[in-house]
């Protein structure tokens, strides 16, 4: 039944299909907020660039192969993400599963590489400690590092909330933020890379 | 009023935009934007781990694949067009992309004037 009053309602809120779109942008609004922490650590990191206290510099430690292959993980996290998301737009549960559980696979060996490298500098003596560049070496990828850990908890948290409730508006609304969040990490990363390891090698 | 619904509704599905009201791309999109993410990543390490170039185009070769990489990833990953669903997405990212510069070209500016200036007495 709809009366004039509904019919009001309606036209006021000419987007009522996208009022999950209005969430979805509200996340993209947090993504940009998001930006800004990390533009304060990357002026940070450049500010302290050349801050070694006579300590062991970046060139003597990094190993771009590794950085390479952490890039790699990631990149193609980013691209599987994608196919989950368009087999979630086609209702396929297995489809959408099956590449969701293969970005987190990608995530997770991402974060394990970057733990095993924050593990093998500190034991060679780059500590956050060590000097004013290793500080902000550490806040800055480390900052990233758990971002891709915040959105590899709320991919399992995902997982559980799709085997209650399947497609759901509400899920493909969550799915959808998750999906913007992996992407944007991805995005961070391609600075990350280019401003941290590849100028930190030069 | 329920045949204007269901057309809305199925405009939605057979346009590239989800139920979530968020944009989603192809399969050939998805393809296309990592083919490209891989070329700008393995040109920017290749250049730097065999050294190829002068240290300063070095940089400039770092730089702009990076930014070439932000942007590919920006359109075929997260999909920002300006389309009227998208204009907001991308006009606030525009305006983050100001504040970014001034803080990080703003905070290295500061700094090195700060630094010279204090190197004066040595």
């Amino acid at each position: 039944m709809t009366t004039s009053a509904d019919l009001q309602v309606h036209d006021q809120d000419e987007h009522h299909h996208d009022s999950g779109g209005d969430t979805v942008f509200g996340f993209w609004i947090y993504i940009m907020s998001d930006c800004i922490l990390f533009a304060t650590l990357f002026a940070t990191y450049a500010v302290m660039s050349g801050s070694f206290a006579g300590q062991i510099t970046p060139k003597e430690l990094f190993d771009l192969n590794f950085v390479l292959g952490e890039t790699a993980l990631l990149l193609f996290s980013s691209f599987t993400f994608g196919m989950a998301m368009l087999y979630a737009h086609k209702k396929s549960m297995r489809g959408m599963i099956t590449w969701l559980l293969i970005t987190f696979a990608l995530g997770l060996g991402f974060l394990g590489m970057e733990l095993f490298e924050f593990y093998h500098f500190s034991h060679e003596g780059a500590t956050p400690q060590t000097s004013g560049y290793w500080s902000a070496f550490y806040g800055l990828v480390a900052t990233h590092g758990l971002h891709v850990t915040g959105g590899l908890i709320w991919m399992l948290i995902l997982f559980a909330h799709f085997k209650r409730d399947g497609f759901s508006d509400a899920n493909m609304v969550r799915l959808a933020c998750l999906s913007l969040f992996w992407h944007f990490l991805d995005v961070i990363w391609i600075c990350v890379f280019s401003v941290v390891y590849l100028m930190g090698v030069m | 009023m329920s045949t204007q619904n269901n057309s809305t509704a199925d405009g939605h599905s057979s346009d590239t935009h989800g139920p979530g009201g968020a944009a989603h791309g192809s399969v050939k999109e998805y393809v296309l934007g990592l083919l490209i993410s891989i070329i700008l990543t393995g040109i920017a390490f290749y250049v730097v781990m065999f050294e190829v170039v002068s240290p300063a185009l070095t940089l400039v070769v770092i730089l702009a694949t990076a930014v070439a990489q932000v942007m590919v990833q920006l359109v075929f990953f997260l999909h920002m067009n300006t389309s009227s669903e998208q204009i907001w997405n991308t006009t606030s990212a525009a305006f983050i992309i100001i504040i970014v510069a001034i803080l990080i070209v703003g905070s290295v500016w500061i700094m090195s004037h700060l630094n010279h200036n204090m190197m004066i007495g040595h």
